[in-house]
C-alpha cells in the first residue's frame, strides 16, 4: 500500500493559518463596472426629479425668474384646475390596456400553442409594425377613422355608432375626434407590448400540462382558467404595466386623433412646460401623475404577487 | 357554427393581427397617393410621385439623417453601459443592490412625459443649451434599462463554468472575455442594441421637450401633422416597413441554411 | 498494491499535488475544513463523497478556481496557491463538460494550446481526436454530440495540454449507467496510457473503487478516511465509510471482555471481534458498533444450527424478506442483536426452506468483524432512496 506517501492530519493546523483575502482589485470590480451607468442614471434621471421637486414648489415669473418659495398651493391649484384631464388620462390607459389585453391574448396564444410552423412568421408580423415610425402609423388612424372611410361607413351601418354615442365614446356618425378614437389609437400603439410578454410566458409553458389537465378531467375551459392562465401571469403583469404606464402619460393618440376634449394630463403638462412655460405647474402635475402611476403600479404588483419582473 | 367555436382563438389571433397590421398597409397604400392638399388623410389618385423623389421635402431627410446618427450614437452608448451592470448584477456580490435595482427599474416605470419634462428642468436649471447632445443623454438614459433587461437575462442563463473552463486552458481575463463570454453573450446583447435602437430612433415625447430647435424624424412627422403630411413620409415608413421584413426574412433563412448543413 | 510511483519511472514525489493546512469557509459557513493532502504523482485519485461534502471545492482550490481561505497548494515543490488558473499547469474536466457552444470540436480541443501561444495545432488536435475517438466528428458543434462524446471532447480539451494533473469533477455524472461503465474503463485506459495524474472527484463510490489507486472519503468538509479500495471497504475506520461504501450491519453492543480477542454481547448472544480491527480504545462495559459486510454472512436453518463450526460468530433471526438477483440472494433478517440486518448469499446451492419467516442463524469468521467508536451516527453516511446509481 501507498498510504505512507498519504498523510492525513485531523484538523489540527501546526501553524497560525494564514487568511487569504480577496484582493481589493477584485472586490471593486463589480463597482467599477457599475459606477459609469449608475452615474448617468443618478444625473440624468434621479437628479432631474429633485429639480423637478423643487420647481414644483417654486413661484416666480419667466422674467423675474422663479425661486424655491415652497409654494405647495400649486399642486392644488393644478389638480383642481386639471382633475378632468386626470380622469380622462387613467381611464383611457385603463381601458386601452384592458382592451390590450383582451385582443392580445388570443394572439399571444395563438402564436405560442397552434401556430406550428408559422409562429416565426405570426411574431415578424407582430414586430414589423414598429419599423415604421409610431407617428405615421398614428396618422394612418386618421384615414381609417376619417368620417367617409369604409370603416366608419360599416360600423353606421350596424349601428354600433348609436351605441357608442348613446354612451359617450362617439359623437354622431363621427369617430374620429372622440374618445373612441383615442382609445382605440392607445391600444393600437401599445398592443406589441402587451403581446411579446404574454408570448414569451405562454412559450415557457410545456405543453404536456394540458395535456395532464385534460387527462385529469379538466374541459378546456377548465384547463384554460386553472393551468394556462395561472401560469401566465407573469406575462399578463408586465404586459399590463408596459401598456399602462406609457398610455398614462401619452399624449400623441389624443392630440392627432382627439379633440380638445379629450385632452390627457399628458397634453396639459406639455403645453404648460413649452408653450405656456408655466413651470410650476408643468412640474406639480408631472409629480401628481408620477405618484399617481407609482402608486397604481406598487399596489398591483403586491395584489399580483410578482416580485420578479425586471 | 362549431367551426367557429373551435377555431375561436385562431380567429380572434389573426384580428387582432389584422387591426396591428391594418395601419401599415394603410400607410403604404397611400404612399402611392397624389393628395389634393396639404394633407394626405384621403384617397386621390395613384402616382409615383414620392416613390421618385423620396428626398423632396424641405428638411426630411436631413431629419432623417439625425436621427439614425442619435440612435447610433445612443445604442453604443447605452449597450456599453448596460451590458456592464447586467455584468455585475449577475456575476458579482455588491452593497446597495437593492438600490440599484430600482434605479434601473424606475425608468421602465415612469411615464416618458414625466422623465421628459424633469430632464428639460434640470437641463433649463443648468443653463445648458438644448440640442444634439441633450437629445443624446436623454435617449441613451432611457435606453440603458432596457439594455440592462435584455442583457441580464442572457447572462443569467450563462454557464458560468464556461468562464472558468476558459481560465482553466489558459485564457487570461481578457482573452476570456473576448473569446468566451462576449460570443455567448452577444445574442443578449444584440436584443438590447436592436430594442435601444428602436426606441431610440422612434422616441418622441422625451426628445420632444430636449431638442430644442433640433429636429428628429418623429419631430418632422409631428410637425408635419400640423402644417400638411408630405406623401414622402409614407415612403420613408414603407421603405423601413419592407426592408426590416427583408432583414428578418433574410436572417431567418440563413440560419435556416446554417442549421441544415451542420446536421447534414 | 503495487506503488503507483513506479509506473512514471519517477521515485521522487517531485510532481505530487499537496494541500497543506487548506480549508475554504465562505461567511460562517465552512466548506472545507483544514485538510492535508498529497497526491502522488502519476496516481488516480478519487474524492468520494455525498454532494456538499466539500470536495468539489477542493478539487476547485487544485485547479485556481477557488482561492482557499487558510492553507497552501503545492503542485511538486512550486507554491502555486497565488496563481491565477490560466497560469497553472493543471486543467479540469468540468461537470456537464463546459464545451464552449460557440466554437466547434476541433477549436475547442485547441483552445488551451492556442492560448499559449501555439500556431500548429492541428497535427495536435488529430492525434487527440484520434485518442477519444473522435476523428470524424471535428467540425462538429458540441449540442450536436451525444453525451458521451461530449465527455469525451471534455477530456480531450483538458487533456492535449499535457497538464500535470487532470482533475475531474463528476466526469460522468451526466451518462447513463451503461454509457458511465463503458468511460470508467475508458478514463482509467487514457490514465494508464498518458501516465498524468488524475484527481477524480465523484460521488458513486462503486465509481471510486473501479477507477482510483487510492480514494479519500470526505464527510462535512472533512476526509474522513484515505486508502487503497480495498482497504477502506475492508477496515472502515468510521460508520459513514462503513454506510457510504457498500453496506454494512453495525450492531450495538457491550464490551465485557477485552484482549487479543474483544467479547461482546449484543441481543444476548456473545460476539468476538479481532481487538486489533477496533479502532478506539474498548474498556469493559463499554459500547462499541460491530460491523460486518452483508456478503461475509453465511445463513443456515435453525434446524441446522449443529452443523456450524464451532468459533464462529452466531446470531439468530429470522428471515423478513429475501429477493433473487440473480448471482446472489438478498436477504433482511430481523434478530434481537439489530433489526434489518442484511445477508448476501451466492446462489450455489439455494437452501428452499431459507424464505420470509424461516428462523436461521447467521454466523460468520470472527475474522471479518470490526469495531467502531460507539460514539457515532449508526445510519451516517447510508445511502438514501434518490441515489441508488
Amino acid at each position: 500500500m501507498s498510504t505512507s506517501t498519504l498523510t492525513k492530519e485531523d484538523a489540527a493546523p501546526v501553524e497560525e493559518p494564514v487568511l487569504r483575502k480577496p484582493s481589493a482589485r477584485k472586490r471593486l470590480v463589480p463597482y467599477w463596472l457599475l459606477l459609469p451607468g449608475i452615474i448617468w442614471l443618478v444625473v440624468f434621471f434621479a437628479l432631474p426629479m429633485i429639480y423637478q421637486a423643487s420647481t414644483s414648489v417654486q413661484t416666480g415669473s419667466l422674467e423675474k425668474g422663479f425661486e424655491v418659495t415652497w409654494h405647495f398651493q400649486t399642486y392644488w391649484d393644478a389638480f383642481q384646475e386639471y382633475w378632468p384631464q386626470f380622469i380622462r388620462s387613467l381611464l383611457y390607459a385603463g381601458t386601452a390596456t384592458l382592451l390590450c389585453l383582451l385582443l392580445g391574448y388570443p394572439l399571444a396564444y395563438l402564436i405560442a400553442f397552434k401556430a406550428g410552423r408559422w409562429r416565426n412568421l405570426l411574431l415578424v408580423l407582430v414586430i414589423a409594425p414598429f419599423f415604421t415610425s409610431f407617428l405615421i402609423r398614428t396618422l394612418a388612424w386618421k384615414t381609417i377613422l376619417a368620417d367617409d372611410s369604409v370603416v366608419v361607413e360599416a360600423l353606421n351601418a350596424l349601428h354600433f355608432l348609436d351605441v357608442t354615442s348613446w354612451l359617450g365614446w362617439t359623437e354622431g356618425d363621427r369617430v374620429l375626434a372622440t374618445p373612441m378614437a383615442v382609445v382605440c389609437g392607445l391600444t393600437y400603439n401599445f398592443l406589441p407590448f402587451m403581446i411579446l410578454p404574454l408570448y414569451t410566458s405562454l412559450e415557457r409553458i410545456d405543453g404536456r400540462l394540458h395535456e395532464a389537465a385534460q387527462d385529469l378531467y379538466a374541459s378546456p375551459a377548465t384547463t384554460f382558467r386553472k393551468v394556462t392562465f395561472p401560469l401566465s401571469m407573469p406575462g399578463v403583469v408586465s404586459g399590463t404595466l408596459l401598456t399602462f404606464i406609457p398610455a398614462s402619460g401619452d399624449y400623441v393618440n389624443a392630440e392627432l386623433l382627439g379633440s380638445t376634449d379629450t385632452k390627457m394630463v399628458g397634453n396639459v403638462i406639455q403645453s404648460q412646460f413649452l408653450r405656456v412655460l408655466d413651470y410650476p405647474t408643468a412640474a406639480a402635475l408631472s409629480f401628481i401623475l408620477m405618484a399617481i402611476v407609482l402608486g397604481m403600479v406598487t399596489v398591483y404588483i403586491r395584489r399580483a404577487g410578482t416580485e420578479d419582473l425586471v | 357554427m362549431r367551426w367557429i367555436r373551435r377555431n375561436l382563438v385562431v380567429i380572434a389571433g389573426l384580428l387582432t393581427l389584422a387591426y396591428m397590421i391594418l395601419p401599415n398597409l394603410v400607410v403604404m397604400a397611400f404612399s402611392f397617393n397624389r393628395p389634393k392638399g396639404r394633407f394626405n388623410y384621403s384617397w386621390q389618385e395613384f402616382s409615383l410621385d414620392a416613390w421618385k423623389d423620396p428626398c423632396g421635402v424641405a428638411d426630411m431627410c436631413e431629419s432623417l439623417s439625425l436621427s439614425l446618427q442619435l440612435a447610433a450614437w445612443a445604442t453604443l452608448g447605452a449597450v456599453v453601459l448596460g451590458t456592464m451592470i447586467a455584468f455585475a448584477l449577475v456575476r458579482y456580490r455588491f452593497r446597495a443592490r437593492g438600490a440599484i435595482n430600482s434605479l434601473i427599474f424606475l425608468p421602465m416605470a415612469m411615464p416618458e412625459v414625466v422623465m421628459a419634462a424633469s430632464l428639460l428642468t434640470l437641463f433649463l436649471n443648468m443653463g445648458i443649451e438644448l440640442g444634439f447632445w441633450t437629445v443624446l443623454i436623454a435617449h441613451i438614459m432611457f435606453c440603458l434599462s432596457f439594455v440592462v433587461t435584455a442583457v441580464k437575462a442572457r447572462v443569467m442563463s450563462m454557464d458560468p463554468r464556461l468562464e472558468e473552463a476558459a481560465r482553466d486552458l489558459y485564457a487570461g481575463p481578457t482573452q476570456t472575455f473576448l473569446r468566451v463570454t462576449l460570443p455567448i453573450a452577444a445574442p443578449g446583447i444584440a436584443a438590447g442594441a436592436l430594442l435601444a435602437f428602436a426606441l431610440s430612433f422612434d422616441d418622441f415625447i422625451i426628445t420632444n421637450f430636449n431638442a430644442g430647435s433640433t429636429v428628429t424624424f418623429p419631430m418632422f412627422v409631428w410637425g408635419s401633422a400640423q402644417r400638411g403630411t408630405p406623401v414622402q413620409i409614407n415612403v420613408i415608413g414603407t421603405a423601413m416597413f419592407v426592408l426590416a421584413v427583408l432583414v428578418v426574412v433574410a436572417g431567418q433563412m440563413i440560419t435556416n441554411r446554417r442549421k441544415k448543413t451542420a446536421t447534414a | 498494491m503495487t506503488d503507483k510511483t513506479a509506473h512514471t519511472g519517477k521515485n521522487t514525489g517531485g510532481g505530487d499535488v499537496r494541500l497543506t493546512g487548506i480549508s475554504k469557509s465562505y461567511g460562517s459557513f465552512t466548506a472545507v475544513h483544514p485538510l492535508d493532502l498529497t497526491v502522488p504523482q502519476g496516481s488516480f485519485f478519487a474524492l468520494l463523497g455525498a454532494s456538499g461534502c466539500g470536495k468539489t471545492t477542493t478539487l476547485r482550490m487544485i485547479a485556481g478556481l477557488e482561492d482557499p481561505t487558510t492553507g497552501t497548494v503545492f503542485l511538486g515543490d512550486k507554491d502555486v496557491t497565488d496563481l491565477p488558473p490560466y497560469k497553472r499547469p493543471v486543467n479540469t474536466v468540468f461537470q456537464s463538460y463546459a464545451l464552449f457552444p460557440h466554437m466547434d470540436i476541433s477549436e475547442n480541443i485547441a483552445f488551451g494550446l492556442r492560448r499559449r501561444g501555439i500556431k500548429s495545432v492541428k497535427k495536435q488536435v488529430d492525434d487527440m481526436l484520434e485518442l477519444v475517438q473522435l476523428g470524424d466528428k471535428a467540425r462538429h458543434k458540441p449540442h450536436q454530440l451525444s453525451g458521451g462524446q461530449q465527455q469525451r471532447v471534455a477530456v480531450a480539451r483538458a487533456l492535449i495540454n499535457h497538464p500535470q494533473v487532470l482533475l475531474l469533477d463528476e466526469p460522468l455524472g451526466a451518462l447513463d449507467l451503461k454509457l458511465r461503465r463503458q468511460m470508467q474503463l475508458e478514463l482509467k485506459r487514457i490514465q494508464t496510457e498518458v501516465g498524468i495524474t488524475f484527481v477524480h472527484v465523484t460521488h458513486d463510490q462503486e465509481e471510486a473503487m473501479t477507477m482510483a489507486d487510492q480514494v479519500a472519503v470526505m464527510n462535512g468538509g472533512r476526509v474522513e478516511q484515505l486508502g487503497a479500495p480495498a482497504d477502506l471497504y475492508e477496515n472502515p475506520q468510521t460508520t459513514f465509510v462503513a454506510n457510504f461504501l457498500g453496506t454494512s450491519n453495525l450492531i450495538e453492543a457491550e464490551v465485557v471482555e477485552t484482549g487479543a480477542d474483544v467479547i461482546v454481547t449484543a441481543g444476548g448472544g456473545k460476539l468476538r471481534v479481532p481487538g486489533d480491527r477496533c479502532t478506539s480504545a474498548v474498556r469493559q462495559g463499554g459500547k462499541v458498533l460491530v460491523g460486518v459486510r452483508p456478503e461475509k454472512i453465511s445463513l443456515t436453518h435453525a434446524d441446522d444450527a449443529g452443523s456450524i463450526a464451532d468459533g464462529r460468530n452466531r446470531v439468530t433471526g429470522r428471515i423478513a424478506d429475501s429477493s433473487f438477483i440473480g448471482v446472489s440472494t438478498q436477504y433482511v433478517v430481523n434478530s434481537p442483536a439489530g433489526a434489518e440486518l442484511q445477508v448476501y448469499e451466492q446462489n450455489i446451492e439455494r437452501d428452499t426452506r431459507l424464505v420470509p419467516g424461516a428462523e436461521v442463524v447467521l454466523h460468520w469468521n470472527p475474522a471479518h468483524t470490526f469495531g467502531l467508536d460507539a460514539a457515532q451516527d449508526i445510519d451516517a453516511g447510508v445511502e438514501t432512496v434518490e441515489d441508488a446509481g
